[in-house]
């Protein structure tokens, strides 16, 4: 519909979600890691509503809500895990909480 | 009478029950020792009664089987608790049962006051159960039975006072010696056994010495079933190189010496050998092997004894000497004679050692004959019948040991060979010597001991009795085996009596060239010659001239301490067999290959699982971004191989 | 005909222990005595059913008796299959014989978790029943693991100071052969599936396939199968676990563990490993042969060094077992006869070594042979008792021992299988390594002057409840060793069956 290649739509998304993935990779501090999630999960986001644009199907669009509700809700647990922890560990440093180490 | 011939096996079976269940509560001796020695003397009218019934019987019907029961039966294999009465048995039961009543009443008076006197009885009881299981039984395996048995009760009557000590160890180290090589002799007996029936198929006497006669059998079968039958018996006849524990076995109760180790425990591998006569007959090379190794342990035990201090140390290595004639005259084929001489030693042993016994028990317990001397006065019941046991087994004319000694001598001679002859007579000469050597320096010459701590007196008569009654017994008892020289044709009694059990193997015996009476009588009166010689040499030098006695003994000074150490033979199995395998046990066996090997492979196979999980386990480095790294790694690769196999 | 498809009293006798031991959960902690009681009398009823079932047993028919069989698993034709024949039954009667007197001999020594013993005691006895009576295989092998878990427990709670090292190292070394035999026992009820078009683990059935199994696929499953059971036995060179277990066992648990579980691995090998594997097994004989001959003297041996008696005794099994070993795969009437009475003189032997032992440990707390000396003076009865069946394990003749190593011996000697008289004579020699290692050890026990001068306090004699758990034993050690018929009978159609079945399949090596 619109004079823009998919395919621009589309590195941008690989590319965000490339930094998103690196990002959770290598940063330390943890809500920098959960931040980065978000970038993951808004660069499906932003596939995904490429595609239901160019298709003309309005199931896509439908599933960013999904995505969207998701996203929240895995940020709120998630952020609620990381106080706890940080009033245990006094540290967000992800490199720090290695409890599971065996 | 016959036909209750188990009875005489059953009686002393109660009585050890009766003792040893009850013993200890009865408390009264005279009772226990009543139990004891009636059933033993039961089992000796049975015996009497089945003999005089045997005698009635025509020659042919004198073999006689008495079953029980069933004992062990798998595939073709029927043992029975069964009894064979026949003239071999019954000669054998009288002996035991007889001597062994005359030495239960001997005990009565002889462990008076010893706390385990109710032990005592049960365990000699239980002996002559076992003894005539081993006598009487008529297949190899009640044999076997008896055999064990009579080595459990030497076993407990060895180590009878089992806190006392003895020479380098305890009591219970002789004991356990006895037994320890009495079953290395009992492995070779099994192994006959195991042959005896892949060859024969049964273990029964009667199908197993039919079927030798005429089966054709390869010479090789017989002589290594004979040859393992012989190693069991110069395990419990104290032949060489079995011969170690009987000296050590002089730890138990004078008693239990005279009964098992000089009349009849250590006669069973004479009469084994006796009993199986056809098989041994059948392996020429193996009985000129037992008359080799009879002849040698002969001579050899009696070097020993010529030199040893301890009284019954002497009867012991004259016991093994004797023996060693039992089997020489076994190897030259005078099967009858080597049964002859276990009845006259049983007397004179057993006589010489109550006499033994009653001079410890009167000397306190003091065994030294250095420390005796001149105890003729004190106890001249003693004295006496010690004397005529001594005459005997030096084999003075007249006298049982002389007929026995002197039949063996000879058949040495006519099978054997002049060389036989010649070292069996020599050994008859050092045996009157270390005899009265022993006898002169205990009863005659001046007294030794100390008035003051010692009082020796006589025995009292329930132990006086018995020794008078064998005394005659070794006075008599030759007679019924005068040779024909001098009885003419139906002479030999005691050898006519025997002949049908050993016909089979007479017929396979080679009997060496054409011998006259002349020569022997000429033998005979040479060894007695040498026995009378050797007696009055004794006697002088002890009595007279103690000087000559010591002389010798310096100039020889090795070779007296070689023989007064038993030519060293125990140290040297000690150092070359049971050092070895008790410090290979210990430090190769268990502590190298079980610990470190083998347990060590186990324990190996568990620390190499560990160390790998332990290195498996770094991976769990709790750090959440590695696993997600991980993830995308692997989405990532499997991405590109999708998308490069598309 | 005595097949009875629905014959129930075999499965009453599994059930009763597993009831039992079901029902003790129910007790209170504190009510010691009332739970002691109840496992006893469970036993002895046990007991009882299984004479009940020797007196329903024809000795004279080869095929399996009292069969009650029950589909279980529809898809895979597995069934609850139980049935015995003399050698089961033999040693059904050993195991409910021996377990009553270990339940009384534990009175005084196991004080703490009485519930959880008596309940661990009466499933391990449920485990060994189902073992002995099972004709499924998979049903066999359920019970087989079965006992591992109350033996664990049993060293691993109530044990000595390595009683975890012990038990564990126990645990996974069974287990490790465990899982072999269970490739075996998938692949063999597999390769029956192909033949017979359908795939079945009853043994009946799979006696008529195993013979016909390929050369090299059999050899590789009857080494699957021996593993295991050799390592139950156990033979020489996998025998490490044993001394371990036993020493930190309670007297108990090695009563048990002697008495009935070492007998499961012999058991293996007359049920299993022969019947469905007879070429192979006539292949391997003079291999594991010469295994059990190094056992018997390697065994001995390392036995006679031992400063602790349990140890002493625990090495003296596994050189008792090499005999039955060799008693069976010498193949001969009179060795297979002979290895299995041998098995029930074993366990009555060597289990009334361990309960002596355990009188003294109890009073002492010591097991080494250098605390003691000269305790004839201060326990003359059970000095006594010590002798008798010292001499049975001995191999005297008049009692149980020598029956069994006279036959299995015997047997040896004239085995064609074998085929030569040298494992006879060196297994000979054990007899002469026997009494040495015993009678040394009684000496130094018994025999001598006290030395150490606790023992006047420590040491009572045998009191009575001491006295009724021995004397059974030494009442069926002389009843063995003077009429050995009642069990030799017993057992002596089965073994031929067992021969015949081997024989026909390899060569006829039988006279």
């Amino acid at each position: 519909m619109s004079s823009i290649p998919i395919e621009y739509y589309l590195i941008l998304s690989t590319f965000m979600f490339i930094v998103g993935v690196i990002g959770v990779l290598i940063r330390r501090n943890a809500i920098v890691v959960f931040m980065c999630i978000e970038l993951m999960l808004n660069s499906a986001n932003l596939a995904l509503v490429t595609f239901s644009s160019y298709l003309g199907n309005p199931a896509g669009q439908v599933f960013v809500f999904f995505v969207m509700t998701v996203a929240a809700a895995e940020a709120a647990v998630g952020l609620a895990i990381i106080i706890a922890i940080f009033r245990n560990k006094m540290t967000v440093n992800i490199d720090e909480i290695n409890i599971f180490k065996w | 009478m016959i036909n209750y011939i188990y009875l005489a096996v059953i009686f002393p079976l109660i009585g050890f029950l009766i003792n040893g269940l009850f013993g200890r509560k009865i408390k009264n001796e005279i009772i226990i020792g009543t139990i004891g020695s009636s059933t033993v003397g039961l089992a000796f009218i049975i015996s009497f009664g089945a003999f005089l019934q045997t005698l009635s019987l025509p020659v042919d019907q004198r073999a006689n089987t008495v079953e029980l029961f069933t004992w062990l039966s798998a595939n073709g294999l029927n043992i029975k608790f069964a009894y064979l009465v026949d003239q071999l048995s019954l000669t054998m039961s009288l002996i035991v049962t007889g001597v062994g009543f005359l030495i239960h009443v001997y005990s009565i008076g002889y462990m008076h006051g010893d706390k385990g006197f109710w032990r005592f009885f049960a365990y000699l009881n239980l002996f002559i159960f076992a003894m005539m299981n081993l006598v009487l039984g008529d297949n190899f395996v009640v044999l076997f039975l008896g055999w064990e048995g009579v080595g459990l009760c030497s076993y407990l009557l060895i180590g009878f006072w089992y806190d006392k000590k003895f020479e380098k160890g305890t009591t219970a180290d002789a004991a356990k010696k006895a037994f320890i090589v009495n079953r290395i002799g009992d492995f070779g007996f099994l192994l006959g056994i195991f042959l005896i029936y892949l060859t024969f198929d049964s273990l029964n006497f009667n199908e197993v010495f039919s079927k030798a006669q005429s089966l054709s059998i390869n010479e090789t079968t017989f002589s290594l079933i004979a040859l393992f039958l012989f190693i069991g018996a110069t395990g419990k006849s104290a032949q060489i190189p079995l011969y170690v524990w009987l000296p050590d076995a002089m730890a138990g109760p004078t008693p239990v010496s005279a009964l098992i180790h000089a009349a009849t425990m250590v006669t069973a591998g004479v009469y084994m050998v006796s009993r199986a006569s056809i098989l041994f007959a059948s392996a020429p090379s193996i009985m000129m092997l037992i008359a080799v190794i009879g002849l040698l342990t002969a001579l050899f035990a009696a070097s020993i004894g010529l030199v040893q201090n301890d009284i019954k140390k002497v009867l012991a290595y004259s016991t093994i000497s004797q023996l060693g004639y039992m089997f020489l005259a076994a190897g030259v084929g005078a099967f009858s004679a080597s049964i002859f001489h276990v009845m006259t030693h049983a007397f004179f042993k057993a006589l010489l050692f109550l006499g033994a016994g009653s001079v410890i028990h009167g000397m306190h317990e003091e065994q030294n004959i250095q420390n005796y001397g001149g105890l003729k006065k004190y106890m001249p019941k003693t004295y006496a019948t010690f004397l005529i046991a001594a005459l005997a087994i030096s084999g003075f004319p007249g006298l049982s040991g002389f007929f026995s000694k002197d039949e063996i001598l000879w058949y040495a001679y006519a099978n054997g060979g002049f060389i036989f002859w010649l070292i069996g007579a020599l050994t008859a000469m050092l045996t009157a010597f270390y005899v009265f050597r022993l006898f002169s320096l205990t009863f005659l010459g001046e007294e030794r001991f100390d008035h003051h701590k010692v009082h020796p007196h006589e025995s009292p008569s329930v132990m006086t009795i018995p020794l008078i009654i064998l005394a005659v017994l070794s006075v008599i008892g030759g007679y019924v085996g005068i040779p024909e020289i001098f009885s003419g044709e139906n002479g030999n009694l005691f050898e006519k009596w025997l002949a049908p059990v050993y016909e089979p193997a007479e017929q396979k015996i080679m009997h060496y060239g054409f011998h006259t009476h002349f020569q022997e009588i000429l033998l005979m009166t040479i060894s007695v010659i040498l026995a009378l010689s050797a007696i009055y040499f004794a006697l002088y030098v002890y009595t007279k001239n103690k000087n000559i006695a010591e002389n010798i003994s310096l100039r020889f000074r090795k070779f007296y301490n070689l023989l007064l150490n038993k030519y060293y033979v125990d140290e040297i199995y000690d150092a070359a067999i049971v050092k070895p395998i008790v410090t290979g046990s210990e430090k190769v066996l268990w502590k190298f290959t079980d610990s470190f090997i083998i347990d060590g492979i186990v324990n190996g196979v568990a620390k190499i699982i560990a160390i790998i999980s332990e290195s498996i386990r770094k991976i769990q480095t709790g750090i959440a971004q590695l696993y997600a790294f991980i993830i995308v790694a692997g989405i990532a690769a499997v991405l590109l191989w999708i998308i490069f196999t598309l | 005909m005595e097949h009875m498809q629905e014959n129930l009293i075999l499965t009453s006798l599994l059930i009763i222990p597993i009831i039992g031991s079901v029902l003790v959960l129910f007790f209170h902690e504190e009510q010691k005595k009332i739970i002691r009681w109840f496992g006893f009398i469970i036993s002895i009823i046990a007991f009882i059913i299984s004479l009940i079932a020797y007196n329903q047993y024809n000795p004279a028919e080869p095929q399996f008796q009292l069969i009650h069989k029950v589909l279980w698993i529809k898809s895979l034709n597995i069934s609850y299959h139980v049935g015995i024949d003399g050698i089961s039954l033999i040693l059904i009667l050993l195991t409910t014989f021996l377990t009553p007197l270990t339940l009384l001999s534990t009175w005084k020594a196991i004080d703490k978790n009485v519930k959880m013993f008596t309940f661990s005691m009466l499933l391990l006895e449920a485990g060994m029943l189902g073992v002995f009576m099972s004709l499924d295989i998979f049903l066999f092998y359920i019970f087989w693991e079965a006992m591992l878990i109350p033996m664990y427990f049993i060293i691993g709670i109530w044990g000595g100071e390595r009683r975890i090292y012990a038990s564990i190292k126990f645990f996974l070394y069974t287990m490790f052969g465990s899982l072999l035999m269970l490739i075996a026992i998938i692949w063999l009820a597999v390769y029956a599936s192909s033949q017979t078009g359908m795939f079945t683990t009853n043994l009946i059935d799979l006696y008529k396939v195993g013979p016909t199994i390929t050369r090299e696929i059999q050899n590789w499953m009857f080494l699957a199968f021996f593993l295991s059971f050799a390592i139950k036995v156990p033979i020489f060179p996998l025998h490490t676990w044993l001394p371990d277990a036993h020493v930190e066992a309670p007297t108990a648990g090695s009563v048990i563990l002697a008495g009935v579980l070492l007998k499961m691995g012999t058991y293996g090998l007359v049920r299993f490993c022969l019947p469905l594997f007879p070429q192979a097994a006539v292949h391997y004989a003079s291999f594991i042969s010469i295994l059990a001959v190094i056992g018997i003297i390697y065994g001995a041996l390392v036995s006679m060094v031992q400063p602790d008696m349990k140890k002493l005794v625990a090495y003296s099994s596994v050189s008792h077992l090499g005999f039955v070993v060799l008693g069976i795969f010498a193949m001969t009437v009179e060795s297979t006869q002979g290895a299995i009475i041998q098995m029930v003189n074993h366990g009555l032997s060597t289990g009334a070594l361990f309960l002596l032992v355990g009188v003294l440990y109890e009073r002492t707390h010591h097991r080494e042979i250098e605390y003691y000396g000269g305790i004839a003076k201060i326990v003359p009865v059970y000095s006594t008792l010590l002798m008798i069946v010292s001499l049975s394990s001995i191999g005297l003749p008049g009692l149980n021992g020598f029956v069994g190593e006279f036959l299995i011996l015997l047997g040896s000697f004239k085995s064609q299988v074998l085929n030569s008289w040298w494992y006879t004579i060196f297994a000979a020699t054990g007899v002469i390594f026997a009494a040495v290692y015993l009678l040394w050890m009684y000496q130094r026990v018994v025999f001598g002057e006290v030395k150490n001068v606790n023992l006047f306090q420590e040491l009572t004699d045998m009191n009575a409840r001491e006295l009724l758990v021995l004397l059974p034993i030494i009442l069926m050690i002389v009843w063995i060793g003077i009429y050995p018929s009642t069990f030799l009978k017993l057992t002596e159609v089965s073994v031929q069956t067992i021969l015949q079945n081997v024989s026909i399949n390899t060569f006829d090596f039988l006279k």
